[in-house]
């Protein structure tokens, strides 16, 4: 699953990815989206609203399991994938891609990992 | 996303980790493994939707090997079962198979069990992974408290346990090269006219294997009882056979939902210590008819409590609940009255998931009888929101026959 990781990413210890556009997009990593199994459930925040770095944001679910979406960044929701939210085994299918979660105007930034750190913690 | 990403399927006490003896061949097959009650088990190999389908609509292959296999034998082992359990185990025939329980005196649940009658005088007690240890202490102890002539040997170490479920199962069963009559087992009987709940001991290339048509998906399958060091090769003759039948390698996650979506218990879940089989709507499963040579009433482990639960008004009832929105409810979360804010809560969740075969979300729950009723409206509180639910009948899917 590491092999697989985009080097253009940063990360969060809890397994998202943002990038370094402006605004930045925001997703779940492959060794999440694998951990979890079929996500069957998206839940995300919504257009306009601020969020803070380290904060739950939404929630993932799968057949077996549910868990919470931490925000990696702080700022202003600006696009969330609506593609997702109707079909959500896009997250397991292309996480890093078509999967992509929402899409924030950024006023700073939570603790990100490259992705060897990443790697590294995720063998 | 949270740090812990395991998927909550462990139950029983953590501890040094059992490989089943097809360990190698789940991961030569890219399984993701997962720790259940001691063992190192798959949890899937792909996706869990698409082994949940395959099992509905062709056929899977699981890996049960961490299931305990506890032989009871002797000229006694009926009488000493009928005392030990709660179900009449001397009225099986042979070979055949019965859904029961262990309790204790108080009538509590400590585990639900397959047992396999083999013989006159031999009989398997299939007992769940995590309660293995303690149902073999506990017909141990029944045992030398009983002093009847039966004898309780644990064979779980030296036995595989490997199913086939799902429509095509008995195609598969019959493409098994390799699967050949017991010489000394009944010649009128094969997979084809084996009933549901019967079993058969058979041979598979030379070695012997019972095969019982049980299972607990809510499918049709089999299930193969075979010595650990035969199992690989079992398995992947299996795979071979099923090949034209759709088979794939299903893991316990797609286990776990089939067995929820065919309503039937998971200890730790529907059952425990503080359940009885009567609070889990399996009263039926207590044979308070029995009774000894003098025709008075057997005093099996449990039955005074039994007795008395069976003529009460019960606290709760397990109902299934039908989620009207997207979110599932989940294990321990609270079922209140409605969805108003003001609601008080009313049940327990004891396990939930989205049903891959009916397309929205189900869960079974304690609930208080008075809201127990099919087509009750009630709510789930999922963390922290209330999503609605209705009570409808168990189970929640049944196969077409």
């Amino acid at each position: 699953m590491a092999a697989e990781l985009p080097t253009t990413l940063e990360y969060t210890a809890e397994h998202e990815w943002v990038d370094a556009s402006s605004p930045v997009t925001v997703g779940i990593t492959a060794v999440a989206a694998d951990a979890l199994g079929d996500i069957v459930f998206v839940e995300l925040p919504s257009v306009g609203s601020t969020i803070e770095a380290g904060a739950v944001i939404g929630e993932i679910e799968s057949t077996k399991s549910v868990s919470e979406l931490f925000s990696p960044v702080s700022g202003t929701v600006v696009e969330v994938n609506g593609a997702v939210v109707d079909d959500p085994s896009l997250v397991n299918a292309d996480p890093y891609g078509e999967g992509w979660l929402l899409r924030v105007d950024v006023t700073s930034t939570g603790p990100l990992l490259s992705a060897e750190e990443y790697a590294a913690l995720n063998p | 996303m949270t740090a812990d990403l395991r998927p909550d399927l462990t139950t029983g006490a953590p501890m040094t980790e059992l490989r089943s003896p097809l360990h190698d061949e789940h991961v030569a097959l890219g399984a993701s493994l997962t720790a259940f009650a001691g063992w190192q088990m798959p949890l899937r190999y792909t996706s869990d939707l698409a082994e949940h389908t395959a099992v509905r609509t062709a056929a899977g292959l699981f890996d049960l090997s961490h299931m305990g296999e506890i032989a009871v034998t002797g000229p006694q082992a009926g009488a000493f079962l009928d005392l030990a359990l709660v179900g009449n185990l001397t009225g099986l025939r042979v070979p055949g198979a019965r859904y029961t329980m262990i309790v204790q005196p108080d009538g509590g649940v400590i585990d639900d069990l397959v047992v396999y009658r083999t013989g006159e005088e031999e009989y398997l007690v299939v007992a769940n992974a995590s309660n293995h240890d303690v149902v073999l202490t506990e017909l141990r102890e029944r045992a030398a408290g009983t002093g009847l002539d039966a004898h309780v040997v644990d064979r779980s170490a030296a036995t595989a346990l490997v199913a086939v479920q799902g429509p095509r199962a008995l195609d598969v069963v019959e493409a098994l090269a390799g699967l050949t009559a017991d010489p000394a087992g009944p010649a009128d009987v094969s997979p084809a006219t084996l009933r549901y709940y019967a079993c058969l001991p058979m041979q598979f290339e030379g070695a012997p294997v019972l095969v019982a048509r049980t299972g607990y998906t809510g499918e049709d399958g089999f299930e193969f009882f075979v010595d650990a060091a035969g199992a690989p090769a079992l398995w992947r003759a299996l795979l071979a056979a099923g090949a034209d039948h759709g088979i794939v390698p299903a893991g316990l996650s797609a286990r776990d939902s089939l067995r929820l979506e065919a309503g039937m218990p998971l200890y730790g879940n529907e059952l425990d210590r503080t359940t009885t089989p009567h609070d889990a709507g399996l009263g039926r499963v207590v044979k308070l008819d029995k009774v000894d040579a003098d025709g008075a009433p057997l005093p099996f482990v449990g039955r005074d409590a039994l007795a008395a639960r069976a003529h009460s008004a019960p606290a709760r009832v397990l109902v299934g609940l039908q989620g009207l929105g997207r979110r599932a409810a989940r294990h321990g979360y609270d079922v209140l009255a409605s969805t108003q804010p003001d609601a008080p809560v009313v049940g327990t969740v004891t396990s939930g998931a989205p049903s891959p075969t009916l397309g929205y979300p189900v869960a079974m729950a304690y609930v208080t009888p008075e809201m127990s009723a099919e087509g009750a409206e009630l709510a789930v509180d999922v963390r922290g929101r209330r999503e609605p639910v209705r009570v409808v009948p168990l189970p929640f899917y049944r196969r077409p026959r």
